[in-house]
């Protein structure tokens, strides 16, 4: 069976190695679509919505490309993967730019990083940038194949703290314990980057092509 | 907790790898994507291109070589070299790098760094410095920075420059000891620890790496977040998985 998976457009950072990830997972089949048109989105099997930059631009972004009805309709209704900014957006608010409302389709807010000394002594930089560990907190079927405490490639200042805890599909430690994965029903969102993770990112997002919800 | 990087470096020349040894004697190592290939297999955490390529005649092979390398390997990718213009970033960029690291043009314009990191975000702007140590023997410790593969001067001070680029919205720090690039005797740890004590942001050593304990120490003794080396990665000497095993044992965290 060939399918259409969609990457959302809306101008907000590099999407090539995200679409080029997605391309290099699926089948020869599937298409692979890069775009804004809320038509193609609802129109498409399964929708991958990346993201990156300021919590305030991307939510200007998803505005000015006409996205918010079609982002919440695909997160409700099909296989959706957001990642990074495409998982932040989807709750109500976040700290960054004084307060930024987002999507609001989960309860909860995205706050910024402590920062500080880990108890081993280690500066906790900001942006957390490199691998960490993803500690999975559930069997869900996007972790077929990944090993408990992998770790995947991140970059971000500020993460989500979603009010209700059964969303949590995984925890990173980053002096605090954040939710790097979140998931509910059809939708999957997580904090890292999937196309930049190497073998463990690329069996994510295979997991995801294939996942049947 | 985070993992300390190991990032293999690719000079590249019109299109092949090479690696100069204090940037005069130069020889070839391969294919850039046959080798990003290989490191991506043995556990690469980033990939770094430096392009040295004088003509300008030859200037958009790197952007080939970015694309290729982009589409089949999925880690972090950083290119550096020649990049002067919010142009250059775009395209490399658009390319299907994630990070670029500004050099000469940083020296030469300063403001070019907050321009970048405005447009493009923190995350994708590396600023590289070369310095070479000016102090004498007895003195207190002093870098300088230097352009021109190590010959120009700038009268810049290191921990300064660094600091800046930082305030500027830098998202990384690039930091090659001019003094040890090539010689394999390790990395200039007081340099790698001083400028990491001034900058809150991420700080990869590089130059002079010869052996796996050198990676090591530019972690324990200079506190780098990342270590960067290109000549025993190219010519076999150790795999990237022999050097993270090594580091391992060591007490350094690593991705295995």
């Amino acid at each position: 069976m060939s399918q259409r998976i969609t990457v959302i457009d809306y101008g907000m950072g590099n999407l090539r190695s995200v679409a080029k990830a997605v391309e290099h997972v699926a089948s020869a089949r599937d298409e692979v679509l890069v775009t804004d048109d809320p038509e193609l989105i609802l129109n498409s099997d399964r929708v991958v919505f990346p993201g990156q930059g300021a919590a305030r631009d991307c939510m200007a972004a998803i505005s000015d490309h006409h996205l918010n009805r079609a982002v919440l309709q695909a997160a409700n209704s099909k296989p959706f993967l957001g990642i990074c900014m495409g998982q932040q957006v989807l709750l109500e608010k976040s700290e960054e730019n004084g307060g930024t409302e987002l999507l609001g389709l989960f309860a909860g807010q995205v706050r910024h990083f402590p920062g500080g000394v880990a108890p081993d002594g280690e500066a906790l930089k900001i942006p957390h940038m490199g691998w960490n560990k993803v500690n999975r907190q559930s069997d869900h079927p996007l972790w077929q194949g990944i090993d408990q405490d992998s770790r995947f490639y991140f970059v971000h200042s500020y993460y989500v703290d979603p009010e209700q805890q059964d969303l949590i599909a995984a925890t990173t430690d980053y002096g605090v314990s954040f939710a790097s994965a979140i998931a509910r029903e059809n939708l999957f969102a997580v904090q890292f980057h999937p196309e930049k993770s190497a073998d463990d990112g690329l069996r994510l997002l295979k997991n995801f092509v294939n996942w049947k919800h | 907790m985070l993992a300390k990087r190991i990032i293999p470096c690719l000079d590249v020349d019109a299109g092949r790898v090479v690696k100069g040894v204090k940037f005069v004697d130069i020889r070839d190592a391969g294919d850039p994507v046959e080798v990003a290939r290989r490191y991506n297999e043995e556990g690469a955490d980033e990939i770094t291109f430096l392009d040295i390529t004088a003509s300008s005649d030859n200037r958009e092979t790197i952007v080939h070589v970015v694309e290729q390398v982009a589409s089949e390997v999925f880690i972090p990718l950083t290119v550096g070299g020649g990049i002067r213009t919010e142009e250059d970033i775009r395209r490399m960029l658009n390319a299907g790098a994630d990070k670029v690291a500004i050099n000469t043009a940083a020296v030469f314009n300063p403001e070019f760094v907050k321009q970048a990191t405005d447009r493009f975000g923190s995350q994708c702007i590396v600023v590289a410095i070369d310095a070479k140590k000016v102090s004498a023997e007895g003195e207190p410790l002093k870098w300088e920075i230097f352009t021109h593969g190590g010959r120009k001067p700038t009268g810049l001070d290191a921990i300064e420059w660094a600091q800046r680029m930082s305030d500027y919205g830098a998202g990384e720090i690039l930091l090659t000891s001019m003094d040890r690039d090539g010689t394999k005797i390790g990395f200039d740890n007081e340099l790698t620890r001083a400028i990491v004590e001034a900058v809150p942001i991420p700080v990869i050593a590089s130059g002079g790496v010869g052996e796996l304990q050198h990676l090591v120490d530019g972690v324990k003794k200079g506190g780098a977040d990342a270590v960067l080396a290109a000549s025993i990665f190219h010519f076999a000497e150790y795999s990237i998985g022999e050097a993270k095993q090594f580091m391992d044992q060591q007490g350094v965290e690593v991705r295995q």
